[in-house]
This record gives structure tokens, sequence and C-alpha cells, in this order.
């Protein structure tokens, strides 16, 4: 069948089953976006702003198994694009992006809207393709999902100049993907998986550490059985909350620069550690020298062999597919004839609890002002602790991690690698459309929300009934947290001025808006904010402008130099 | 230490970006770089000398694997190889010097591939050293120009870097 490269676009969409394209038009688009036009399997979102199109379709794909789609046009479209990419490499989120190209003859002629944009996105992407030929359209698709979702998954884009989307070519799509040069490890080692299961049973402070990887590769259901069966300790970094479920017993908080002190306290101090899917990021484990001082056996399950012995030395690295090695581990633990150690295992137990009555999460509530970490605590009892929660970066995005209790994966959607202010309410978006029945709550902070909340738009085009909780302290408040601590309370430039009235600025774009300035309001006005099924409400509670996120570990600091409160300083 | 990464890579536009990319943004040395297609048109092969300690060639050899493009990577220093390295020098050949000249050329092996009145290009090829002792033997305000292919590598024996 011949059809015109932009036809062949959208076939290879719908091939993919693609529900969603998260994107906004422009010139070397326009025959993709007539291809769109004609046809109705493969709806489009259109954003207000590429970079929310990226994040809108990243957060797609981080709530569901699936890879995000997003289209945008050449020069300033796919620049704007850029930050969205590059979020989602750092959290290795599988999607597809298409930007157009300026014609092929204009290329490198300096053409309106040109840039090369394959390379500008190469050190942030999986993968890049420049299509020159309507003829290879289809299995550059067709290669772009593959390897946006096998092996670590990552960003992919396809770059498709002007005149080879009006060309006509014969379109077949692929069945399958051969690439001689990538062939991504599945199956962990066997031996590798029974010398890590010796080392586990024989431990006599075992500790689990699981990060995104736990997400990204649906294993949440193997860890928690095989957890439970060993009855170990477990933590959850940022990007792998839910994995395992956090109102359990065995669950320690999220470890890390504001983790829990139980959950650094026995990271440290463990001699066997497994690690998952996880990558000893600075922010989880402090200063590596000082981490490295304490002897202990590292297990490290990763599908990325380059995540292993990165940062630190590994005893027992497992290259696999996260979910396969887990159920592999599982199945030897219930062949094995090995004992565990289990005397020892309950006298670390009882040095776990000691650490946990230090009770780091309480913090003082006021009957005045309102204090973040109560939104959150209320948030997580109005929704079941069952909402799908989205987060900008700062101080609210640290009380979301802390407060709320994940007891599922896929449920916390932040950037944790980049740290891009600006993700929360598109991520919002991708998760309210990817699950039109569900609660979808953004915690947010006034610096955060304005970075896209031209999105307000969106949500009301596409009836998104999102719930924004703006925690307003009108500070960059995470950067004058560090101000207060490390630059002598020297408040350069973290003071938010001349803020909009965020209820009024809801209504304006045709949402609730509802300002919330006392404590014994917070509960009513999440209520309220919840049983509005179809609308979006902007909840812009006024919280105290100097609570700090506790406990923490200073950068540059070891595991156990926590600071765990004010007092403490 | 100085190691030689031999790799396969798809003959793609871009192919070499990735690479000298890599390197740049993750702050590992390049001493050289080759590249040249293989016997089959679709792969290249590129030979990159580089230096680090263990952990940071491991970290390199590992993140040119994870590069979509690249098929095969080997660290040929790791056991007994060969390296050449072509080089071509002209230098000012008149008077006595052009005599020298000459004689240098051949206790090095070199051949002289153009010769003017007052110039030689002398084609020199070998390891690193040879190449940097010919110019350490001659007298050096006689150089007019060099250029230097960069390392190619090879393994000895059964040592075979292929598809
Ligand atoms: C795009 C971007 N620019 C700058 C930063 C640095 N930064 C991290 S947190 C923060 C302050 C965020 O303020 P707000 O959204 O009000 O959250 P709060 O910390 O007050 O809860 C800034 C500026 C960033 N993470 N992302
Ligand atoms: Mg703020």
């Amino acid at each position: 069948m011949v059809l015109t490269g932009a036809e062949i676009v959208i076939r290879c969409l719908q091939e993919e089953k693609v529900d969603y394209v998260f994107g906004y038009p422009g010139g070397a688009v326009l025959f993709i976006y007539d291809a769109l036009f004609q046809q109705e399997k493969v709806r489009h979102i259109l954003v207000r702003h590429e970079q929310a199109a990226i994040h809108a379709a990243d957060a797609y794909a981080r709530s569901t198994e699936t890879v995000g789609v997003a289209l945008v046009t050449s020069g300033p479209g796919a620049t704007n694009a850029v930050t969205g990419i590059a979020t989602a490499y750092c959290d290795s989120i599988p999607m597809v992006i298409i930007s157009g190209q300026v014609p092929t003859a204009a290329i490198g002629q300096d053409a309106f809207q040109e840039v090369d944009t394959v390379g500008i996105t190469r050190p942030c992407v999986k993968h890049n393709f420049l299509v020159k030929d309507a003829a290879d359209i289809a299995s550059t698709i067709k290669k772009a999902f593959h390897l946006a979702k096998t092996g670590r998954p990552g960003p992919v884009l396809v770059d498709i100049p002007k005149d080879v989307s009006a060309q006509s070519a014969e379109y077949h799509y692929p069945k399958s993907v051969e690439m001689r040069s990538y062939n991504p490890v599945v199956k962990g080692h066997q031996g590798q998986i029974k010398k890590a299961l010796k080392l586990l049973l024989e431990a006599k402070r075992p500790m689990i550490y699981t990060g995104g990887g736990v997400i990204l590769s649906d294993a949440a259901a193997p860890l928690t059985q095989l957890v439970r069966k060993l009855g170990m300790p477990i933590t959850n970094t940022l990007m792998g909350l839910g994995g395992y479920p956090a109102t359990d017993k065995q669950y320690l908080g999220m470890p890390g620069m504001h983790g829990t002190y139980e959950a650094n306290m026995s990271m440290h101090f463990s001699d066997v550690l497994l690690a998952v899917g996880a990558r000893f990021d600075d922010r989880v484990i402090g200063d590596p020298a000082h981490f490295a001082a304490e002897p202990r056996k590292i297990i490290h399950i990763d599908i990325d062999p380059s995540s292993i012995s990165k940062r630190v030395k590994v005893d027992v690295p497992i290259v696999g597919d996260v979910k396969e090695v887990l159920e592999e581990l599982a199945r030897l633990l219930d062949d094995s004839k090995h004992e565990q150690d289990t005397a020892s295992l309950a006298t670390w137990w009882r040095q776990i609890d000691e650490w946990r009555s230090r009770d780091c999460m309480k913090y003082k509530n006021s009957d005045e002002i309102i204090k973040p970490q109560y939104v959150v605590e209320k948030l997580w009892e109005v929704t079941g602790g069952d909402a799908f929660i989205t987060s900008d970066v700062g101080q609210h995005q640290m009380w979301a991690a802390q407060y709320y209790k994940f007891d599922k994966p896929r449920r916390w959607l932040n950037s944790g690698g980049l740290g891009t202010m600006g993700v929360g309410m598109p991520y919002a978006m991708g998760a309210q459309l990817a699950h039109p029945d569900a609660q979808v709550a953004c915690v947010t902070g006034e610096a955060s929300i304005q970075m896209n909340i031209q999105e307000l738009s969106t949500c009301k085009q596409f009836r998104l009934p999102i719930k924004i909780c703006n925690l307003n302290n009108r500070y960059l408040g995470m950067v004058r947290q560090w101000q207060e601590l490390f630059h002598g309370g020297r408040y350069s430039e973290s003071y938010m001025d001349s803020l909009p009235d965020f209820a009024k600025l809801a209504e304006a774009y045709g949402h609730i808006g509802i300002r919330v300035d006392r404590p014994a309001d917070v509960e009513g006005a999440l209520r309220e904010a919840f049983s509005r099924k179809n609308d979006l409400v902007f909840l812009d509670f006024q919280i105290d402008q100097t609570e700090n996120v506790y406990p923490m570990v200073q950068g540059g600091k070891g595991l156990t130099e926590m600071i765990l409160s004010a007092e403490d300083l | 230490m100085r190691h030689v990464i031999a790799l396969l890579i798809e003959n793609e536009s871009g192919a070499l970006s990735r690479v000298s990319g890599l390197f740049s943004a993750r702050g590992y040395n390049i001493e050289s770089l080759t590249v040249a297609p293989t016997e089959d048109a679709s792969l290249s092969r590129m030979t990159i000398v580089t230096s680090g300690s263990d952990d940071i060639i491991e970290q390199i050899t590992k993140q040119l694997n994870k590069l979509v493009d690249v098929v095969k990577v080997v660290d040929i220093s790791e056991s007994a190889h060969v390296e050449r390295e072509l080089m071509l020098i002209k230098v000012r050949a008149t008077g006595k010097d052009r005599e020298e000249m000459k004689r240098m050329a051949d206790i090095f092996r070199g051949r002289i591939i153009d010769a003017t009145d007052s110039s030689y290009i002398i084609e020199l090829t070998g390891n690193q050293t040879k190449l940097d002792s010919f110019i350490g033997a001659i007298d050096t305000t006689l150089i007019l120009e060099t250029v230097r292919s960069g390392i190619v590598g090879i393994g000895r024996g059964d040592r075979i870097l292929k598809l």
C-alpha cells in the first residue's frame, strides 16, 4: 500500500496502539497533523507549550506500562521539548518523540526554524534518528518503540523533514526488530543469582534497597513477595516509592538526603545490601567514601551494566531485567536447603526498631498556621492512600514523598533525576488521561506551578479534573532552606514576590480555586475538592513560610551524619 | 594507564559524534581516535586511545557498549596486540641537511614520497614511540609540517574483533 510519509507516521502509531499523542503543531509537521486529522484512533492532546507535551506523555508512560508519545515541530518546537526529553531520560522513561524538521534540501542552510535537533538531543535520548526517506519511516518508528521500551528504557526521538512526510512510499509495518548492535540482557546469570541468595541467607544485618527499576520493570509484586518471605527490612528510593507497600511493617521509609533515620542507618550498617534497580545516586548514599568506609557486601541487580560499580564497588553484580531476576531468586529460595540466619535477623530488627523509635518524621503541628506535612497527611487520608500523586521540585516534593504512603507502584510521579520544576501539572494531565476515573493530585509549590501554569487551559479543554495542592510558602523554599543552613541566611533571590491570586487565576481559566489559610480548613477543602469529580480544583494552601525539610543529610556528608530536626542544628 | 579500545559501530551518519560526545560529556580522555569503514561497508571500526584508572576504563567500555549503534567493544591493550600509526612529515632538505634527512629516513625505515628542491615528505609507520623518536632524532628546526593518523590497533593471533 502506498501512503504519504505523514500517513505512515500515523499508521505506525495506530499499529503501536497509541491512544494519545501530546503535541503542538507548526510548519514542519503540517502534513503529519493533516494525517492525524483524517483518522480517529490516535487522539491528540493540544498542550500550551511543548515542554508540557513531553512531560504529559512521560507521565502517561510512568503511570501505565506503555510508551509515551509526543509530536512537536522543528526549531523552537524541538528546543522547547528538550527539558522534557532530558527529564524523561534521567528517569529512564520509555517515550517516542516525533519532531518535524525543515525539508531535506534546506538542512544545513540555516533555514527558518531549523535547528540540529538530532545533535541537540543526542546527549539526552537513548537514541535518535533523522529519517531521510519516507520508505524508512515505518522501520524507524518500529525501532524507536522497541528501543524505548526494552533494556533500560528511555526516550527515543525521530526527526522527520517536512518533504519526507509529504513523499509517498510503500507502507509495511515490520513485525519485529533485528538490530545486531542492540541486544539487552534480560535473564540474570544463574550462578550469580545463587551466590546472591547464599549471601542474603547468611546475612546478619541484611538490607534491601530498591529504586525506579522495580517500577519500570513492573516488579513490585515479585519484590513484595520475596521481601515478605525473607522478612528483611526494605527501603524505596524517591524513584522507587510504591515498589513495596509503604504501610507494611518491613518498610523503613525512603533513604537518602531527606530519608528516614532508620532507612539511612540500616543502609549504612547492613552487612549485606541488596540493591535492586537503583543506582547509588549521590542523593541516596551521600558521600561515597563515607559509605564505603563501613564494610558490607553488595548485591546489585540492574538491567544496565554501566550502572553497576559506577559509584560503589559491587560484590555480586547481576545484569538482567529486575523482574526476571527477582522471580528467579524467589524460585531458588523455595528450593534452597540453606538455612536463613533468623536469630541474627531478629537482633537486627531490634536495632532497627530502636532507630525507628526516634520517630524522625514527627513534626510540630499548629492550630494557627498550616504545616505542609499536615496537608500531605490529610491528602493521604482523604484519597484513601490510593491517588496518583505528582509533584514538582522543591520542599513540597520531599514532603509529598515523605508523608504520602504509597502502597502501589506507578502512583508517584516526579522528576527524580533531573529535578525539573514545572513537571507537576503536565504529569497530572498525563496520569489523568491514562486513568480517567482515578483521583489525581499535583502537590506543588507556588514557584514550580508557575513554570507550566498555562496548562490550566489544556486541562479545561480536555476536562481533566486534577486537584492541585499548592503548598504556597511564598519562597523558593528548597533554595531558601539551603541559604538558611549553608549561606548565612542570605536569601538571595529566593523570595517569590508579586504572586498571583491562584484561586482567581484558576477561575480565570474556568476552574475552581480555593484559598486555604487555616489548619482547621485543610481537611474540609480537600474533601470538597475531591468530591468535585468533574472539576479541576486549585487549592492554594498558605503554609508556614519557614518550615524546613528534615531529616537532612547535607551534600557531601555521610548517611549517618543526619540532621533530624531544627534542634540538631 | 593507557588503553587502546577497538570497536565496531554501525556506519551511520552521526556515529562518530555519538562516541566523541560520550567522551566529552563524561569527561573521559581521548588521546587519539581513528575511524574508517571495514571490508563490510555497513560497519566502521574505531580505535580509541584513552587513559584512566581501571574503574574509568571499565565505565568507558560499558558506556560505549550502551550506545545503540555500537556492535562490539574490545580493550585490545589488555592482551597481546599490534599498534601502528602513520606519520607524514615535511622537512626542509637543502645543502647538507638533504643528505642527512635521507639517512635518518632510511634508519627509521621511512620512505621519501615527495621531493622538491628544498623539501622532502617522509612517510613513516610504526608505534607511537618510533614516530616520537624520529622527531627526536632529527633537527626539529627543519620540520615544516607533520601529520599523524592516530593509532590503529589489532589483537594478535586468534584474538579477532569481528561480527
Ligand atoms: C527548572 C528549574 N529551575 C531551578 C531549579 C532549582 N530549584 C530547586 S527547588 C527550587 C524552588 C522551588 O520552589 P517552589 O516550587 O515554591 O517549591 P518549595 O521548595 O517552596 O516547596 C528551585 C528554584 C529547578 N529544580 N528546576
Ligand atoms: Mg515555594
